[in-house]
């Protein structure tokens, strides 16, 4: 019978390979746990954060999915029913409370949250979420075009109005980016809803587009395409670092902000990973990660001084009620709809 | 050979068990998928069946007809544009002599070439608030209307210059011999000879256009300014507020325009006839000077416009900082500086490209034989026409966001794709479908079922017509689709953008996150060395195509 000879032989080949694979690959699986997190931190961050995270914690890897904020919101909510992420690294705390409302994360408090300053943690305990850093809206103002037209520089919120900036300011659209709708809310809450609505119906004159990301107008500010971008703070920070002739004003009423938080996905199977990558992101090292891009992180001792970051922007936040944000956000997205989006809105 | 039952031979029965399985294969391809997410208009955001309460709210918002007509208006204007310059085009390059015939064949696919992200940079560096050509617009902005327009009739002009050179490729020359013996003048035989035989070509260009442009969302958001279309509502409803209902409800409309380029392409096909008959002469242009010369100019002029786009996104990648330092570096080809991934996207892309184009390849072109030569079973052949149509109308991030629903679904047996590079292979197949499938019915109906018949009465199995006959007929076609669809898995972004994982991550979506960090230069740069990537694929295809026609197309020469 060579054939059943010649098939157990092959057999014998077959499974004796399997096996050299298996013995091959077994203590490989052993010795690392792959860490599956998404984030939505700027791409340079990403390698200087993982060699960080890894060099204290050799067993772990960590393995990015990296897209804008809300790619990864809308992915995570996608996956939620057969979740992908162990953990989440770097993502606004908008939407990682909106996560902990759709039962998706594992509240953990971190070894060391206590030291954070109050505003970074959840306020509940265990934190299902705790903060990292916060950005901020400010206005960027090119300077070399404001020259150029001679347009003067403006100092508050107020300013934008004048009609020095028709059709020169850009913002995110709110309907379409989160940072837009900390924005308009800040305004809401800093003058008070009648007078803030006032305030857009004026400064909609000097709106020449409402941009679909938050990070866009401080960019197009920065290249000239814009005179004045209103929008995230650290690109603007940035692009004057590679020489952009833009100034980063924090108008005296006050600034709208978010943060970045850490999160661990519910139903991970590298539960215990997942929690020594939430005690290392409250750490002074992790913190000292942070404050070289943003000026506020959350431990109280880092000292977070980015370079070309306006040093008056910490004191300038806003007393933020991010329940009343959340709870009103679909009345005011509706209602700032009708007010100016698109032709809906035509211009005087 | 026993007969099994009076009218279904063997050969039809292959060909039925062979559809039903294409049927089966798109519906989990692309109707399952989009049917997870499209189900959720009927649903609150808990999950909640709420019957047609998002679409009553929908339909009670003012915006929604200003963006359904404004995607109406720019589609329709883009349509008008694109499709009779591609069809000048496709002309000059299939029925008139013209000099560097490969060259001008190939610029004409360099849109293609390059994701939408490069005309957007290069239009504002072009006609920006900086740009160079800023003072031809006379105080007017690109940011909007003209500038979608622009932009659009850019990015559509390859798709619709495809579909109608194969329209226009094959022709019978007894045809034009016949009108010429009796005296017709030229302009009566281009509207009843060459018009009427390119005119499935011509539907299908402005479908396909009209489409585009309508779910493209890409263009709308670099350069639409406030100018509101149905595409980036559905961004608005999905990435910015995670209302995944309202974003399931504007994508059902969306699919509007495709249910109607269904139903017009099922009327035209019925009276289509087919052009290469069995003892057709093929149509060989002979030289004339004056057409010849207005030939060489039209498409010289389009050629400039296009080399003039991708070359201001080549030297916007080789610039320092725009526009206030414009001294030269190769910094921005550095990727690992600005991207963690560096050129491992780059790669990914390559792989990921190479599979969607062989199997989608195999797949479109089969596929779309088996709807058309299958007899009778019209009912099943128009689910598969109807699928094969459903994926061009679908907005990219609306197919993405349903890949996630339906294979990361838990019990789903199909999970094990999910996180992989198959699911990008699949998707991207998916994706494209419809101008592949168009592009092989076109060539497919050009080829008289007499072969067929022939074949039959002479008991050679079908399949072996098929191998020996009609795909190598079709073979210039068929590389058509290949180079298609891998120039597209190159460039597309919107879908895949929700499906890549740690490992496979593509440089399309890379080339986004980095323009979207500021870092404009490089972006255009990861932008030119994807055009150049899919360039030298091209120029591949057409030596292989000459090649191939040599020996393979022998039988079109006389």
């Amino acid at each position: 019978m060579i054939d059943s000879t010649l098939l157990r032989r092959a057999m014998l080949a077959g499974v004796t390979a399997l096996a050299a694979v298996g013995i091959a690959a077994a203590p490989a699986l052993a010795q690392k746990t792959r860490l599956t997190v998404y984030t939505a931190l700027e791409n340079d961050q990403l390698d200087p954060f993982k060699k960080a995270f890894e060099a204290d914690n050799p067993g772990i890897e960590i393995a990015w999915v990296r897209d804008s904020t809300g790619v990864v919101t809308a992915k995570l909510i996608a996956e939620k029913d057969n979740p992908r992420a162990d953990a989440i690294w770097g993502l606004a705390a908008s939407s990682t409370a909106l996560f902990a409302s759709m039962n998706m994360l594992e509240p953990y408090t971190p070894k060391g949250a206590e030291a954070l300053k109050p505003m970074f943690r959840s306020g509940k305990t265990p934190d299902p979420w705790v903060g990292m850093d916060a950005y901020l809206s400010l206005v960027c103002f090119n300077t070399a075009e404001g020259k150029k037209g001679n347009k003067p520089v403006p100092a508050s919120w107020a300013d934008l109005t004048k009609p020095d900036y028709k059709d020169s300011i850009v913002m995110p659209n709110p309907a379409s980016s989160g940072t837009g709708y900390l924005t308009i809310a800040a305004w809401l809450q800093i003058m008070g809803e009648e007078a803030g609505w006032k305030f857009m119906d004026a400064l909609h004159q000097n709106i020449a587009q409402y941009i679909h990301s938050g990070s866009a107008p401080c960019v197009q500010a920065a290249k000239g395409e814009r005179l004045i971008g209103i929008g995230l703070d650290m690109r603007g920070a940035s692009e004057k670092t590679k020489g952009a002739p833009i100034d980063l004003i924090v108008p005296k009423e006050g600034l709208g902000w978010e943060l970045e938080a850490t999160a661990i996905v519910k139903g991970t199977k590298n539960l215990e990973a997942a929690k020594k990558l939430a005690d290392w992101a409250v750490t002074k090292k992790a913190n000292e990660l942070y404050a070289k891009t943003y000026a506020v992180v959350a431990l109280p001792d880092v000292k977070a001084a980015p370079v070309n970051y306006p040093v008056n922007a910490e004191p300038a936040m806003i007393k933020n009620d991010m329940e009343w944000m959340a709870k009103n956000r679909e009345r005011i997205l509706a209602e700032w709809t009708k007010r100016y989006d698109g032709k809906s809105a035509p211009k005087k | 050979m026993p007969s099994v039952k009076v009218g279904l031979s063997r050969d039809d029965l292959v060909m039925r068990a062979g559809v039903v399985l294409l049927a089966g294969l798109l519906l989990v391809m692309v109707g399952l998928p989009l049917w997870s997410l499209l189900a959720k208009g009927f649903q609150d955001q808990d999950g909640r069946f709420v019957g047609l309460t998002n679409y009553v709210s929908y339909f009670s918002t003012p915006a929604l007809f200003n963006s359904a007509l404004n995607s109406l208006h720019v589609a329709a204007v883009s349509t008008v544009i694109v499709v009779p310059l591609a069809f000048l085009y496709a002309y000059a390059l299939t029925r008139t002599v013209l000099p560097l015939r490969w060259l001008f064949q190939g610029i004409s696919l360099i849109p293609i070439f390059a994701p939408s992200l490069l005309p957007g940079l290069a239009l504002i560096y072009l006609f920006g608030t900086q740009g160079f050509f800023k003072a031809l617009l006379g105080g007017g902005s690109i940011y909007g209307f003209d500038g979608i327009v622009i932009a659009q009739v850019f990015y559509c002009f390859p798709h619709a210059t495809l579909i109608l050179v194969t329209a226009l490729a094959t022709a019978d020359a007894r045809l034009y011999e016949a009108a010429d013996a009796l005296g017709a003048s030229k302009l009566r035989v281009f509207f009843t000879v060459t018009l009427p035989g390119a005119k499935y070509g011509l539907i299908s260009a402005a479908l396909v256009v009209f489409t585009l442009v309508m779910t493209d969302f890409g263009i709308a958001k670099v350069i639409g300014g406030n100018f509101n279309v149905l595409a980036t509502d559905v961004y608005k409803q999905v990435i910015g507020q995670q209302n995944f209902s309202m974003g399931a409800v504007v994508g059902m409309v969306l699919l509007a325009p495709a249910a109607l380029a269904f139903v017009v392409d099922r009327l035209v096909q019925r009276k289509q006839v087919a052009l290469l008959t069995a003892r057709a002469v093929p149509l060989v242009p002979t030289p004339k000077p004056g057409r010849d010369f207005l030939a060489t100019l039209f498409c010289t002029v389009v050629a400039i416009g296009i080399l003039a786009i991708l070359g201001m996104a080549i030297w916007g990648s080789l610039i320092k900082y725009w526009p206030y330092n414009l001294s030269l570096t190769l910094d921005n080809y550095d990727f690992a500086k600005v991207d963690a991934n560096g050129w491992d996207s780059y790669w990914n892309s390559v792989e990921m490209a190479v599979g969607a184009a062989f199997f989608g390849t195999a797949l479109t072109f089969t596929g779309a034989w088996l709807t058309e030569k299958t007899r009778g079973f019209y009912a099943m052949r128009s689910v598969v026409q109807l699928l094969a149509f459903l994926p061009m109308a679908v907005p990219g991030l609306v197919l993405g966001l349903g890949y996630i629903f339906f294979f990361n679904a838990p019990g789903n047996p199909l999970g094990f794709l999910y996180a992989t590079m198959g699911i990008l292979m699949v998707n991207t197949v998916a994706h494209f479908y419809t101008v592949g499938h168009l592009t092989a019915t076109t060539a497919l109906k050009q080829i008289d079922p007499e072969f067929e018949s022939v074949s039959a009465s002479l008991k050679v199995p079908i399949w072996r017509t098929f191998g020996r006959v009609t795909a190598p007929i079709c073979l210039p076609s068929i590389l058509d689709i290949a180079i298609y669809l891998f120039v597209n898995a190159m460039t597309t972004v919107s879908s895949v953008i929700f499906l890549y994982a740690p490992d496979t991550k593509l440089a399309s979506v890379a080339a986004v996150n980095i323009e979207e960090a500021g870092t404009t230069a490089a972006a255009a740069a990861l932008c030119v060395v994807i055009v150049l990537t899919s360039a030298a694929v091209k120029i591949v295809h057409l030596l292989a195509d000459r090649f191939l026609l040599d020996r393979l197309q022998a039988w079109r020469r006389r």
